[in-house]
């Protein structure tokens, strides 16, 4: 009894020495932070954050349509794309064409055969396109361009005009071809 | 004389330390610094320390290098592949690690660098590099590898007749760096977080949606590659480090980590990174690189000299955990013997495999097969073939065979 008592006793200051040693160390305010780093503005997040979700949530305003597309792709995306997107060039991703050949030997993935998202084109042509000038493109030119690229895909006819709103409306012909429900599915299936 | 001599020798080694990659060394002399001679080396002084201030290989390892292929149609959406056949084992050197840019690699000043968090958060914030290094810090043995590794093995043959070109999309380090669960308490992420976007300074923008129960398990926003500053061409100064996921997805040149409900749908996990099968649908968000090895010794370019013992050895991975176990076959497929495993096995891991090994002279054909921790076993080529098809592009993890000729000349099975 003694015994235990004294092996209790021993073992309560055993742990206050502990928490004397981890607390300092820890150096965690009441709501277990660390205050590192600073408040982002929201003039610093707007100027980076141009990610556009598939529901159209981050399109800027302005428009653009499929004529003024085609003449910013002659000027600015034919040199690798080549004139005729629908004619690819060997190097560069296949712009269009391609529908019905995804469960054949040779499937050719393009904007109109494969790709589930229109609001992916201006996603990606903001921030990567042209490729020698990354964001250097204004809305109305992305959404120009947008157009063009989904018109030459018979996704939108020759007078159409690209927004915000009729963007996302867009729906694109493989948009179910796709099984996103793989993680954290693999995942667990691994375990 | 003496100094003659030694200035003769300096010259020959700025000559060949200019040469760079794919220089030969010239014997100096032919047996006259084997026994019983005394080698030329021992009787001069060797070169000066900090020659250079950083240090380099021996100019006879010049061939060690990374090696890209002909045919990228610009200079900066490229890859070059890791020479895992001349590496010992598991971890692979920073300057051999593999690449796989978008845009080019940036030339980013880290003081002017910063990462902003932001989104379905109680607080977004900003950080600085010196912000990030002053977070309680992990450091961890992972693998990178490129979900197009080994892409070419899907054809009816292959196009790689080496194991440098065929699966040196795959590199092992030390990394370092801040847990992003660490950060994630720092903003406080919202009930609903599902998701997150991870994106890159680069000219790319590389953007990947990454699920938020990943972030909060063993994600690592990393600084530090093999006890040093990350590599420009790894995410110089900070990237994002995802243990066992595709390497397309360890977003490099970390900016902006935006939290939402939902993926993004970005290009890269769209148009790219998905596997079409072949009926025609595609597998979308298939992050974890699959169990996986392949023997790396014999290889084209060092294989037997002579009849007599070796030992093959290789290297085995899982995305999922730990390797439990190596097979290797000397005789096609046909028999397996298990592999020795290297010690420690660490999960999401590279592990060293070897079999002691004696060459009799007669030409075979060489295979590895692994297993996981979770009994996953690494199919046959013709197995997941007939499973995801020819044409899914990504996440290939097929048995691979080397065929070792009777002048020990090692070549594809699949070529």
């Amino acid at each position: 009894m003694q015994t235990h008592n004294m092996t209790m006793t021993m073992v309560a200051a055993t742990t206050a020495l502990l928490a004397l040693t981890v607390a300092p160390a820890m150096a965690q305010d009441a709501d277990g932070r660390f205050d590192i780093g600073s408040s982002a503005t929201q003039e610093q997040i707007a100027g980076w954050d141009i990610d556009i979700h598939p529901d159209g949530t981050g399109l800027p305003e302005g428009s653009g349509t499929v004529a003024e597309g085609t003449e910013i792709y002659a000027y600015q995306c034919a040199h690798c794309h080549g004139e005729d997107p629908t004619e690819p060039v060997k190097g560069y991703p296949a712009l269009a064409g391609g529908q019905g050949s995804l469960d054949t030997d040779k499937p050719v993935r393009t904007i109109g055969s494969y790709w589930p998202h229109a609001t992916t084109i201006y996603d990606y042509v903001n921030r990567a396109m042209p490729f020698e000038s990354p964001q250097s493109l204004a809305p109305d030119e992305v959404y120009a361009v947008t157009a063009y690229l989904l018109h030459v895909n018979d996704i939108l006819p020759d007078d159409a005009t690209l927004d915000a709103g009729s963007l996302a409306a867009v729906r694109m012909p493989n948009a179910d071809g796709f099984h996103s429900d793989i993680w954290p599915a693999n995942q667990a299936d691994a375990d | 004389m003496r100094i003659n001599r030694r200035t003769l020798i300096r010259t020959g080694g700025a000559a060949m330390a200019a040469g760079g990659i794919g220089g030969t060394v010239k014997a100096q002399s032919s047996g006259g610094n084997l026994p019983p001679h005394v080698p030329e080396w021992m009787q001069y002084q060797g070169q000066p320390y900090l020659n250079p201030a950083y240090g380099t290989p021996s100019p006879h390892e010049a061939d060690v290098v990374r090696r890209s292929i002909a045919g990228f149609v610009t200079d900066t959406a490229v890859a070059s592949w890791t020479p895992i056949h001349r590496l010992h084992g598991i971890i692979t050197p920073n300057g051999l690690t593999f690449e796989r840019h978008h845009g080019g690699v940036p030339e980013i000043n880290p003081d002017e660098h910063r990462l902003i968090i932001h989104g379905l958060v109680d607080r977004p914030l900003i950080f600085t590099m010196e912000d990030l290094m002053r977070f309680p810090s992990v450091s961890e043995l992972h693998f990178l590898e490129c979900s197009g590794n080994s892409s070419t093995e899907f054809s009816e043959k292959s196009s790689r007749l080496s194991v440098q070109m065929s699966h040196g999309l795959l590199s092992c380090c030390e990394w370092t760096g801040v847990r992003l669960s660490t950060l994630l308490d720092e903003v406080g992420i919202k009930p609903e977080s599902k998701w997150l976007l991870a994106e890159g300074a680069d000219a790319a923008a590389m953007t990947r949606s990454i699920p938020i129960e990943k972030a909060l398990d063993d994600a690592i926003i990393v600084y530090a590659q093999n006890g040093e500053a990350l590599r420009p061409e790894q995410g110089y100064p900070v990237r994002l480090f995802l243990p066992g996921f595709e390497g397309n997805s360890n977003i490099k040149w970390l900016r902006r980590i935006e939290i939402g409900e939902q993926p993004w749908q970005t290009r890269e996990e769209t148009s790219k990174y998905t596997d079409l099968l072949p009926d025609g649908t595609a597998r979308q968000f298939t992050f974890n690189m699959p169990i996986k090895s392949v023997v790396t010794f014999p290889n084209f370019e060092k294989s037997f000299t002579e009849k007599g013992f070796y030992e093959i050895s290789g290297l085995a991975w899982s995305g999922n955990g730990k390797v439990a176990k190596v097979e290797v076959s000397v005789d096609g497929g046909s028999t397996w013997q298990e592999a020795q495993l290297q010690e420690p096995i660490i999960s999401k891991c590279l592990t060293r495999f070897r079999l002691p090994f004696t060459w009799t002279g007669q030409p075979f054909e060489v295979q590895s097969r692994a297993t996981d921790e979770h009994g996953d076993v690494q199919p046959a080529r013709e197995r997941l073939i007939d499973e995801v098809g020819r044409n899914a592009l990504y996440h290939y993890n097929g048995i691979q065979g080397w065929k070792v000729a009777e002048n020990a000349e090692v070549t594809n099975a699949n070529a």
